[in-house]
Order: C-alpha cells, then sequence, then structure tokens
C-alpha cells in the first residue's frame, strides 16, 4: 500500500517511483486533486451564482416571471459547471477521458429522458382535457 | 482419470491465464465510483422528470408558492454549499498528510450536513403539520419523494463521513482510507450539484410558478 506499490504498473512512468505517499494512488487520480486556490474560487462563485437567483425571486425585482426564470435556469446552468470544474474535479484528463465520456453519455441520457417525459406528458395533458374526456366531444 | 492421461512430468495444459496481470489495488476504483455517480444522475434524473410532469397537478391543495418558505432553502442550501468547501480543506489536510486536520473539517462536515438534515426534516415536518404531507397531492408526492431521496443521500452520506472519521482515526491516512475519502468527496460534492437541481427547479421556478 506504498507509493512504490501502486506505482509498480501504471502507465505513467512520468512520476517515477519518488512520488510520496499523498500521491501514490498512481495514475487513477492523476488530476483529481484540487488546490486551495480551487476550492475557494469554486465557492465564491457558487455563494454568488446562489445568492443572485435567491435574491430575484425573493424580492421579485423583475416582474415579468418568465425572465426571472430563464435568468434563474441559466445561473443553475453556470454553477453546475462551477461544481463540476472546481469542486468534482472535472477535466477531459482523468481516467484517460472516460469520466467525462461517462458523463457525456449521462447527460445525453438525462436530456432524453427529461425532455421526453415533459413533451410526452405535457401533450397528453392537453390531449386529455377534463372537457373532452366527459361528452363535450360534440362540441368540438 | 485425468492425472494417467497425462504424461508424468510434462505440464498440465493450463485454459486459464495463470499469472494474472497486477492491477494496483483499488486502481479502477475512482473511475467505478464516478460510473455509479451517473447511475445515481439517472435515479435523479427520473425524479425530476416525475416532479416536472407532475409539479402542477395541485388537486385543488396548496400550490408552491404557498407552501415554500424560501429563506429557509437559502439557509439550507448555504449549509450545503459551506459543507463543501470544508470538505474541500479536509482533502487538501489529506494531501498534506494532516491527520488531525482531516478529522477536524470531516467533523465541521458533517455538522454542516446534519444542520442541512434538521433543517429538512423541520421543513417537512411543517409541510406534514399544515395537511400538506405527501399524500395530499401528485405535486407533493413527487416533492418529497425527490427531496427526500437527496436527503436520503445525505444522510448515508454522513454515516460514511462518521465511518471514515473512525477508520482515518485508527488506520490513519493509508493509501486506502485516502481513496475512500475521495470517493466520499465525489459523492458529497455530487449531492450539493443535485441540491442545485432541486433549489433552483423545485423551490425557486416553483415560487415563481
Amino acid at each position: 500500500m506504498n507509493a512504490d506499490r501502486a506505482h509498480g504498473h501504471s502507465a505513467d512512468g512520468a512520476h517515477g517511483p519518488s512520488a510520496d505517499g499523498a500521491h501514490g494512488h498512481g495514475h487513477s487520480t492523476e488530476g483529481a486533486h484540487g488546490t486551495r486556490r480551487d476550492y475557494v474560487t469554486g465557492f465564491v462563485l457558487s455563494v454568488i451564482l446562489t445568492a443572485i437567483p435567491f435574491g430575484l425571486v425573493m424580492s421579485g425585482i423583475i416582474t415579468d416571471t418568465r425572465i426571472t426564470a430563464g435568468i434563474v435556469m441559466v445561473f443553475a446552468l453556470v454553477q453546475i459547471v462551477v461544481h463540476m470544474v472546481y469542486f468534482l474535479h472535472m477535466n477531459s484528463k482523468s481516467e484517460n477521458g472516460w469520466t467525462l465520456m461517462a458523463l457525456i453519455f449521462t447527460i445525453i441520457v438525462v436530456t432524453i429522458c427529461l425532455a421526453g417525459s415533459l413533451w410526452v406528458m405535457f401533450h397528453m395533458n392537453a390531449n386529455m382535457m377534463p372537457g373532452m374526456a366527459s361528452g363535450d366531444m360534440g362540441a368540438m | 482419470m485425468s492425472e494417467a492421461t497425462i504424461p508424468p512430468g510434462t505440464q498440465a495444459p493450463v485454459f486459464y491465464e495463470t499469472d494474472e496481470h497486477h492491477h494496483d489495488a483499488g486502481g479502477s476504483t475512482m473511475l467505478g465510483f464516478w460510473l455509479y455517480l451517473m447511475s445515481d444522475c439517472l435515479i435523479f434524473a427520473m425524479l425530476f422528470a416525475a416532479y416536472g410532469v407532475f409539479g402542477g397537478a395541485y388537486a385543488g391543495g396548496p400550490q408552491p408558492h404557498e407552501i415554500f418558505e424560501l429563506p429557509l432553502v437559502a439557509l439550507n442550501t448555504s449549509m450545503l454549499l459551506l459543507s463543501s468547501i470544508t470538505y474541500g480543506f479536509a482533502m487538501l489536510a489529506m494531501n498534506d498528510g494532516k491527520v488531525r486536520a482531516v478529522q477536524g473539517w470531516l467533523a465541521v462536515t458533517g455538522l454542516f450536513g446534519l444542520a442541512f438534515l434538521c433543517i429538512e426534516l423541520y421543513e417537512f415536518a411543517n409541510l406534514i403539520h399544515e395537511g400538506a404531507g405527501p399524500q395530499r397531492s401528485a405535486f407533493l408526492s413527487a416533492f418529497f419523494t425527490l427531496v427526500g431521496t437527496h436527503g436520503l443521500h445525505v444522510t448515508f452520506g454522513l454515516i460514511w463521513l462518521v465511518t471514515l472519521m473512525v477508520q482515518v482515526g485508527r488506520k490513519g491516512l493509508i493509501a486506502a482510507n485516502q481513496r475512500r475519502l475521495q470517493c466520499l468527496s465525489l459523492f458529497w460534492h455530487f449531492l450539493d450539484v443535485i441540491w442545485i437541481g432541486v433549489f433552483t427547479f423545485v423551490y425557486l421556478l416553483g415560487v415563481l410558478r
């Protein structure tokens, strides 16, 4: 369980056996370490990206709720990316890019599921209004 | 019988690899754990989809803007966000090999997580007391399922965190413990990412609806 063993068969010889114990888990966690700067940056950005949407909704500054909703959703997306980069240390290199591949695949599946569910159910609701089912068909 | 057919001195045929490739202990753990998180993401996506579909089915019952208290949600969000950065500090202490600091930051993280759970349970109790329990309408069923599942994840994260504090105390920052701390780090920050979706789509957009 020491550094030498962890590096025994790792593909990246660049580190060499001189890597200390703290980095002794081989290539698997390559690039997974954040710096203090990373965490603090991520935290400050998150606070800002959280405070603004809450402020907008709670104060109701923008009277058009659609615009507010749009802004809130954009902030959420940006904050998710901030968390991914600064807290989860996502990058295209970790695990030879497989974590990113898995993430992209997940995003595709999630998008299909969410968009599909909402779209199908919205249309079902729209086509099954109570009036239509209870004998008002003739009026349509 | 088989021994009789093989002449002495010759090697028995081997149909499998005897000399297995050496793999680092836990060399694929982080990727595996990431894949678990992605599958967990799909669970939450389904719950979000259910909430998206049923979010407007009030059944004549209470509506989001009547029952959601945004100041409470903001407090809850800040608890989770603070626990994220304190966990980050625990990871930094781990990289420096400081056992006491790791345990200290883990304890702080655990307290913030516990505060989050308590506030959430208080909110749930209030809602149920007001007659806005999960059985009131499809909207509330979907709400309690989604937010409750997230809360359950935080609960298990807390159990895991306490377990790791004990393990780090007993065995120190050995490679296995570092790996476990890294997995919990992913898990904890992932829960924070899910919470962004929850407070945006459930609470903020719910109140705007």
